[in-house]
């Protein structure tokens, strides 16, 4: 098929505005790994500011790791059966609480930070410790996490599912975890992957809410920026962006394996 | 019919729901073991609701009572009354393969691993799907997943089976097949069996007897010949079969009962000669049906007449024809 004129005008376009995004980050990941970035490339190829970066901040790359990690943890815990039980009940009080678990979202982080400072500020090994953290993480990722997995239930007719194992006689807890769940998987998945994404990026509750023990990643490079040569600055973004590209390319990947459908046998003849 | 087998008792039974939709007005049906009932009605009469009691999925309202034989099930939920369900929508798990939703129910009762492959394994031949046991349940036809629906609900021989409208989602020649199979299987099975369904000719295949429903009401019991040749009213005789009426004005006093209207079955016109005739039309329409002419008569009545006729005359639009009925094949109705 001929593709007509217009098709390479879009492309081109599509192709500069990439360019105009993408390329101001490879420059800043260059510079990550270049002697010295005023002289560029020709001043030598190094890694001696990603040795630097590893001294200076594992451990804000390690705490980041752990409340990213706990965060999924506390949001499967929550977030599922939060899911299921708004898919089961339905209707407008359904709706209401949804739109109460999605509400941080549309609040800024600052704000969020905020309240949280207000309410437990008092209770100063908390104030002090990373869980004060990760609430601020859960807060904001848990929408997420109930949004993907509700999706996938309410596209599935789970309650004739449910009422299918029943009449099989098997008790709730057998058919949350053989029927619901396994259904529930491609929402549970997707879910995982964005919580861990977005606590691991997370910066505006992070930086409001740190103290000089409790620092994540984001909240170091900025830090970094402020403080430090830029080569240094660059070469922190390159780690960071080695860690979070993976996610993000096995987020889209899920994303689309769910919209192929199956393949299915035509009924031409009739068994 | 078996001894052993899972008589049904209904008393009393009736479903409003939380909306304040009146579902169900109190009714009593008794299922005798091994017996077949259909529950037939059009779409809102309350059939589904009624099985869904059975099934333990709804509770009746507060002084209905469920019985399984001798005992008392009507608190207890679905998980634990022992039933077996197919689904309109079979309701497969797609999650497992076939031989999987199969072994399920085997799987909750905690059977050997042993003992559930071969049950799996009687199922799946019993049904005639022994080559589809590993496959996905998205890669089965229709008529394919309602014998996994099937085999998967008699795998835990279950002390009653209830069946929701399981061939209305399949093609028209899929679902006769299908019929005569379903009715050898709950023959052979002698269990006791609850079918839902609005199609007609599929109650008469199927049932030992059938319940005609009306908007929360049972409206007739009987068997397939019962309903069909003595319907209690038009409700009835209308929805079964085709059913003509000709005001008594119209008819010449041959043999037909004075003053009533004349209510009789397609198939039981005779095409005579005019002096023998109870009334006369005109054909409007005539279908030849192969074994059988369709006629549309038109005779003067509010209606037009349906007749068929096995007779081999070729009868064509505009021709004018006496039709006759014989004494004992009306129907009496009000």
């Amino acid at each position: 098929m001929r593709r007509p004129k217009i098709f390479y005008g879009q492309l081109f376009f599509t192709l500069v505005v990439c360019a105009f995004l993408i390329v101001p980050a490879i420059l800043s990941a260059l510079a990550g790994v270049t002697e010295n970035f005023f002289v560029g490339l020709k001043s030598g190829f190094t890694f001696r500011w990603i040795v630097e970066v590893w001294e200076l901040y594992s451990e804000t790359i390690y705490l980041s790791l752990l409340i990213a990690v706990f965060c999924l943890i506390i949001n499967l815990f929550i977030g599922v059966p939060a899911a299921y039980s708004l898919a089961r009940i339905g209707g407008r009080t359904a709706r209401i609480v949804e739109e109460m678990i999605v509400l941080p979202v549309a609040i800024p982080g600052l704000a969020i930070a905020l309240a949280l400072i207000i309410m437990y500020g008092g209770f100063r090994d908390f104030r002090t410790s990373w869980s004060f953290i990760l609430v601020g993480h859960v807060l904001y990722t848990l929408p997420f996490m109930v949004r993907s997995v509700l999706a996938v239930l309410t596209s599935t007719n789970f309650k004739i599912l449910e009422e299918g194992a029943a009449s099989l006689g098997a008790p709730f807890w057998h058919r949350f975890i053989n029927v619901v769940l396994p259904n529930a998987k491609p929402g549970i998945l997707a879910g995982s992957l964005m919580v861990i994404t977005l606590s691991v990026g997370e910066f505006n509750l992070t930086w409001m809410l740190h103290t000089p023990m409790t620092k994540t990643l984001p909240v170091g490079l900025a830090d970094s920026y402020a403080s430090m040569r830029l080569e240094v600055a660059s070469a922190y973004t390159l780690v960071f962006f080695v860690m979070i590209v993976p996610l993000l390319i096995a987020m889209q990947l899920l994303a689309k394996s769910q919209r192929q459908p199956k393949k299915l046998i035509q009924d031409e003849d009739a068994h | 019919m078996s001894s052993n087998a899972t008589a049904v008792t209904l008393h009393k039974c009736a479903k409003t729901f939380e909306d304040g939709t009146r579902a169900l007005d109190p009714v009593d049906l008794a299922v005798e073991g091994g017996e077949t009932v259909v529950l037939l009605g059009p779409s809102g009469c309350g059939k589904t609701t009624l099985l869904r009691i059975v099934a333990g999925l709804e509770n009746p309202d507060k002084s209905g009572e469920v019985w399984f034989n001798n005992d008392d099930v009507t608190e207890l939920p679905i998980e634990k009354r022992n039933v077996g369900m197919v689904f309109q929508s079979y309701a497969l798990f797609p999650n497992m393969t076939v031989a999987e939703n199969v072994a399920y129910g085997l799987r909750v009762r905690r059977m050997s691993k042993p003992e559930i492959e071969a049950r799996v394994l009687e199922m799946l031949k019993m049904m005639r799907i022994t080559e589809l046991s590993n496959r996905n349940i998205d890669q089965l036809s229709g008529g394919q997943r309602q014998r996994v629906a099937l085999a998967r609900a008699i795998a835990v021989r279950p002390r009653v089976l209830l069946l929701d409208e399981p061939l209305t989602a399949l093609d028209a020649l899929l679902r006769e097949r299908l019929r005569v199979e379903i009715d050898s299987l709950l023959r052979s099975l002698a269990i006791t069996s609850i079918y839902v369904t609005h199609d007609q000719a599929e109650a008469m295949a199927l049932g030992d007897r059938i319940v005609v429903m009306s908007k929360g009401k049972i409206v007739q019991t009987g068997s397939p010949r019962e309903i069909y040749n003595t319907p209690k009213n038009s409700f009835v005789a209308d929805f079964i079969g085709t059913v003509n009426r000709i005001p008594s004005a119209l008819i010449n006093g041959i043999g037909t009962p004075k003053g009533h209207d004349l209510v009789f079955r397609p198939e039981d016109a005779e095409i005579v000669e005019k002096s023998s005739g109870q009334f006369n039309g005109k054909v409007v329409n005539s279908f030849f049906l192969g074994d059988r002419i369709r006629l549309i008569v038109d005779c003067g009545a509010p209606e037009h007449i349906t007749i068929e006729s096995f007779q081999r005359d070729v009868i064509e639009e505009g021709d004018e024809i006496s039709i006759r009925v014989h004494q004992d094949r009306f129907l009496e109705i009000n």
